[in-house]
């Protein structure tokens, strides 16, 4: 893990923590955001944070970026005494796998696949080494992620698992993107699982939905009253299989102003989770099924 | 008083100077393509600059005035009428209670800004009127202008007809149109050849040109240099594990056709960018039509601050002038 640093145009300072997408990539690069962040630097807008890298916006006209560029190259240091620990929570989001509407969907754009022949679901499980879709929907949902990324569009979470690197499940993008993907569609692309936070383009696989809205311009709904976005980065997630008599339940719910997600508050300590990975998610779930 | 939409032309928004600070949580921007058209436009008109005016791409809406007012239309150039009278662009004229605001065919640029004195005055959606259909965020309803849409307009202050920006106050892009690049970013996946090639070719503007992103076609296919594709990436070596991107930033999926993400811009993606249009260029790229002969210039930062510093005069040129 090597940091670059480098310009994006006279307005942003992209930084990059490494070129391959680690635990540790991440942390470093919100622990950094984060430092930036709380320095208030003059003339810094606004800091993105990402995956394995983030981007700090700043007015050229108010700090000149050479003095930006050296101010957060000096912060690097400090991020990286940071403890590796974040007080975070961890939200219990349901999915409908295989579920009509991504079918329908994924049939229509089935000339943009790797495998026409199947689903996305069938093609994702075989890649990965396994027998059944079934046992690929289960490494799926088995252990929690992390919210490495919010953004793509408004309020898309990008999702990492917390599993060992071998473990990891991985799939191709689409071809060619297609120009349709429903709202709410559980996603996946590289190493990463994601929510279509709204309908429209995408390259993801498409494995499922959730009956769970994630942003509310309007904010009606009755967790995003008070901001329209519902994922942060360093968010954790267990996903959790639903059939379709539960999807509707739940759709209904949201629509009466009666639901609320199951969260609960938890700690992440990396060198803990390092140390013993199955312990430390199992100590994850049990704090989120007492929520 | 309310502008009524008796046709929306092709495709007309309403956007100010947009909404920044959310781009963190994949809320990009938005605003005026052309930001300096739009602050043209709304100082003809005696409204502050970043008050909220009608983008218009190619085709110009019919509107009916229930009420007087001053209007401007600055940018491209797209002949103004009332009750079919030609007015000049780039000035500000007066439209009465009743009269319709029409538009003939587009001669030059890509898009104009209409601003009314007082300004549109829809609801805000975090701090700003701009239009994200995405996000389904400003605009009317979290949508671009139809036709039969009724939009209300603030109380007018001190605008007066007869204003004008003379056309060495304008600032438009020359034919073939120069778009100057700071390479950095993801530049060091090309090879050295291809990072010629990117500014030694001539590119064309392709249809695939919006307010997200403007495409481009014609110059050669980039090569990049070989490696092992780093884990969470993708195979294509144009793939990175995805991560935030700069406005004004280049991608080149494939390696064969450029994207340059633009006010309403994806904020992250798998795809590398070789560098980033230096921002006083970005207005620009709004003014362009598909099929337009487009040259990259390369420059280093200095080069970057000083066209930011030109720009920044001339704006300042701008104001004095309508002062």
């Amino acid at each position: 893990m090597r940091t670059r640093y480098s310009y994006g145009g006279d307005e942003h300072v992209f930084v990059e923590i490494g070129d391959e997408m680690s635990l540790e990539a991440f942390f470093k690069s919100l622990s950094m955001s984060k430092v930036v962040r709380d320095a208030n630097i003059d003339g810094v807008t606004e800091i993105c944070p990402a995956n394995a890298s983030f981007q700090v916006r700043f007015d050229p006209d108010v700090i000149a970026p050479d003095a930006i560029m050296a101010r957060v190259k000096e912060l690097e240091t400090q991020a990286e005494h940071a403890d590796k620990r974040l007080d975070t929570r961890i939200i219990e989001i349901p999915v409908y796998y295989q579920d009509p509407w991504t079918h329908e969907t994924l049939m229509r754009f089935r000339e943009r696949h790797q495998d026409p022949s199947g689903s996305d679901l069938d093609y994702a499980a075989r890649i990965n080494g396994y027998d059944s879709v079934d046992g690929f929907i289960e490494a799926h949902h088995s252990t929690p992620w992390f919210v490495s990324m919010v953004g793509f569009v408004a309020g898309l979470p990008f999702l990492y698992q917390l599993v060992e690197r071998e473990k990891q499940l991985q799939v191709p993008k689409y071809l060619s993107p297609r120009t349709d993907t429903p709202k709410l569609t559980v996603g996946y692309g590289g190493c990463f699982s994601c929510i279509y936070s709204v309908r429209g383009a995408g390259g993801y696989q498409m494995f499922g939905i959730t009956p769970m809205p994630i942003y509310d311009p309007e904010q009606k709904i009755s967790y995003l009253t008070d901001f329209m976005v519902f994922f942060r980065p360093g968010d954790i997630v267990k996903w959790k299989p639903v059939d379709r008599q539960e999807y509707d339940r739940i759709v209904a719910a949201v629509e009466a102003g009666t639901y609320s997600p199951r969260i609960a508050k938890v700690a992440f300590d990396l060198e803990e989770f390092n140390a013993d990975m199955t312990g430390t998610n199992a100590r994850l779930m049990e704090a989120l099924n007492d929520a | 008083m309310t502008l009524k939409i008796i046709n929306h032309g092709l495709s007309t928004s309403i956007q100010d100077l947009g909404r920044p600070g959310y781009f963190h949580l994949g809320i990009p921007i938005s605003g005026a393509m052309d930001r300096f058209s739009l602050r043209a436009a709304n100082l003809l008109v005696g409204n502050p600059e970043g008050a909220a005016c009608l983008e218009v791409v190619f085709l110009g809406p019919k509107i009916e005035f229930t009420r007087d007012a001053i209007v401007a239309v600055t940018g491209a150039d797209l002949p103004v009428k009332v009750d079919g009278e030609p007015r000049d662009g780039w000035a500000s004229f007066q439209v009465k209670a009743g009269q319709v605001l029409s538009f003939d065919f587009l001669k030059s640029g890509a898009r104009a800004y209409i601003a009314v004195s007082g300004g549109i005055d829809t609801k805000p959606a975090l701090g700003s009127r701009s239009t994200y259909p995405i996000g389904a965020l400003g605009g009317v309803n979290g949508r671009n202008v139809e036709t039969g849409d009724e939009l209300p307009v603030g109380t007018a202050s001190n605008g007066k007809a007869g204003q004008q920006v003379a056309p060495a106050l304008r600032r438009l892009p020359d034919n073939p149109a120069r778009l100057r690049v700071l390479p950095g970013l993801y530049w060091h996946r090309l090879t050295e050849a291809a990072g010629h090639a990117f500014f030694d070719d001539e590119w064309k503007v392709a249809p695939e040109a919006d307010r997200m992103g403007y495409r481009f076609r014609g110059g050669r296919a980039l090569e990049f240099v070989d490696r092992e594709p780093p884990f969470g990436a993708g195979a294509d070596p144009s793939n990175i594990v995805d991560g935030c991107y700069s406005y004004g930033s280049i991608q080149v999926p494939g390696g064969s056709e450029p994207i340059v993400l633009h006010r309403d811009a994806v904020s992250g993606g798998g795809y590398f960018t070789l560098g980033a249009i230096i921002s006083a260029d970005m207005d620009f790229i709004g003014q362009l039509q598909p099929h337009m002969p487009v040259k990259f210039v390369k420059v280093d930062m200095a080069g970057a601050l000083a066209a930011r510093g030109e720009r920044r005069t001339a704006l300042q040129r701008l104001r004095e002038a309508l002062a």
